[in-house]
């Protein structure tokens, strides 16, 4: 297959394209949801994006607070924001974050001024905000522009059989066309940790995943009771015939094909050493490693699944496949791209990988996914110890 | 013949049943991923999509190994064509 050399996305001020293009409520903290959510709801094409934290957090706990929402806000699939906090400090530290990318953005902070107050003055200019926003007309941008984030979820055997290496093959065809790349789940790649150190670029950056994982696999021999048997493999991961970490890890890691990482990223942190795959340290819980990757700048995600997870992201399109022949029977609604032909090998890899890309094309160009459909929307932050 | 099970790599001595489900006694085709080969075997258990074969004899102590590596140990003897998962596999990790 030909792979087409561009897709029509939104031009942003900074020189990034989006997928898409929203204008988004964000509340710096879960207190301020209310104000948020109202002034979504008074403003038709905007959403609010509430969660759970941003009150008494500090040092790097904190620091990963305001990277997430000042990523959020600076992704290209956002065209303005609003930024509404209950004071005014934090709301200006995100507010002069985004605004760095040269997009609208305002804040408003409810003390002194109340819910409604605020709801009002902040809706007039979201009103403002989403009418200047949807003028903008998607345009011819290279596939370079593209920044796909890749997570797996309610994985089974068929996952790394057949789904996660389609991945894999889509990445091998891509990479060399100039897009960003970016896998994570830290935990999922016990294991193979090993392995995946050898597919650094270099050897700072082999040296770099494994003391994140190996930190990762401290914490959580630290904290486990006595095993990780109820959490990895999940009792789905089970179900569907994954036995321990070690296989779950492999059939993961055979998302990236053959590509080789140039960087390991913090959470949330944007890429900065050019083109090519990057390895970010996330969780394996799938909201919380697509908010991530979605706040590092990626622009597109793709997830293959085996059970069926259904997970979504407010700003950046999830992209679901499947093998599993059961879960395109049961639960079709949320598969984008059916590579179950794969089993009965009706279809081979690289077929498959054609297949995904073409769909991965139609969604950069506009077609909403079957999670956008559904309204999934899950912003999850990460939170990494107890507020003070 | 269609195929029943896939096996990643010719080192595995598992493969994962691809069909709904094998039937205990069933004639089962193997097609092996990394070179194109095809094997049979018998099954002795029912064993549903997605689940795993012993492809030999494996004692207490060996490795499974699927994709060429090792992904945990056995803990109960399990014989060819017998299900290979939680209740006689265990991680070495964690």
């Amino acid at each position: 297959m030909e792979i087409p050399k561009s897709f029509l996305g939104f031009k942003r001020e900074n020189g990034r394209a989006g997928t898409r293009n929203h204008v988004i409520i964000l509340p710096v903290d879960d207190i301020s949801n209310a104000c948020a959510e109202a002034v979504a709801n008074n403003i038709k094409g905007t959403i609010a994006l509430p969660h759970s934290y941003g009150r008494l957090q500090f040092g790097a706990d904190l620091e990963l607070h305001f990277r997430t929402m000042i990523g959020t806000g600076s992704n290209p699939n956002v065209a303005a924001v609003i930024v509404i906090g209950i004071e005014p400090k934090w709301t200006k530290r995100i507010v002069d974050g985004i605004a760095k990318t040269g997009k609208p953005v305002e804040g408003f902070h409810i003390e002194r001024t109340g819910d409604i107050g605020t709801v009002m003055k902040a809706s007039k200019k979201a009103q403002e905000f989403v009418m200047w926003a949807s003028e903008k007309q998607r345009e011819e941008c290279p596939i370079s522009d593209l920044w796909i984030s890749v997570k797996c979820g309610e994985s089974d055997t068929t996952s790394g059989l057949a789904a996660n290496p389609t991945v894999g093959n889509l990445m091998d065809k891509l990479e060399p066309l100039g897009v960003h790349l970016c896998f994570g789940e830290t935990s999922e790649l016990t294991g193979a940790e090993k392995v995946c150190a050898t597919r650094g670029a270099t050897k700072e950056a082999s040296d770099k995943f494994m003391k994140t994982w190996s930190s990762y696999n401290d914490f959580i021999l630290k904290e486990a009771t006595d095993d990780l048997s109820e959490s990895q493999p999940t009792a789905g991961n089970i179900a569907g015939g994954l036995t321990t970490i070690e296989e779950k890890a492999f059939g993961n890691f055979q998302k990236i094909g053959n590509c080789k990482f140039v960087d390991v990223l913090e959470p949330a942190e944007e890429p900065k050493k050019g083109k090519g795959l990057y390895f970010m340290d996330t969780s394996s819980a799938a909201a919380e490693c697509v908010t991530l990757q979605a706040a590092a700048g990626f622009n597109i995600h793709l997830f293959p699944t085996g059970q069926g997870n259904i997970v979504g992201n407010p700003i950046e399109p999830v992209v679901k496949l499947t093998a599993n022949p059961l879960t395109v029977k049961g639960m079709g609604e949320h598969i984008d791209c059916d590579v179950s032909k794969i089993l009965s090998r009706e279809m081979n890899m690289s077929q498959a990988g054609d297949k995904l890309i073409e769909t991965t094309l139609k969604v950069a160009n506009g077609r909403l996914t079957c999670a956008e459909a559904l309204g999934h929307r899950e912003f999850v932050m990460t939170k990494l110890y107890r507020s003070a | 013949m269609a195929t029943d099970i896939i096996i990643h790599d010719q080192k595995d001595n598992v493969g994962v049943v691809v069909i709904e489900k094998i039937t205990p006694n069933q004639d089962c085709s193997c097609w092996i991923m990394e070179n194109d080969g095809t094997i049979n075997i018998q099954s002795i258990d029912e064993i549903p999509l997605g689940h795993k074969i012993a492809m030999i004899d494996l004692k207490e102590g060996d490795t499974i190994l699927k994709y060429g590596h090792d992904i945990g140990k056995v803990v109960k003897s399990i014989k060819k064509g017998e299900h290979v998962h939680v209740h006689n596999v265990k991680t070495k990790k964690w």
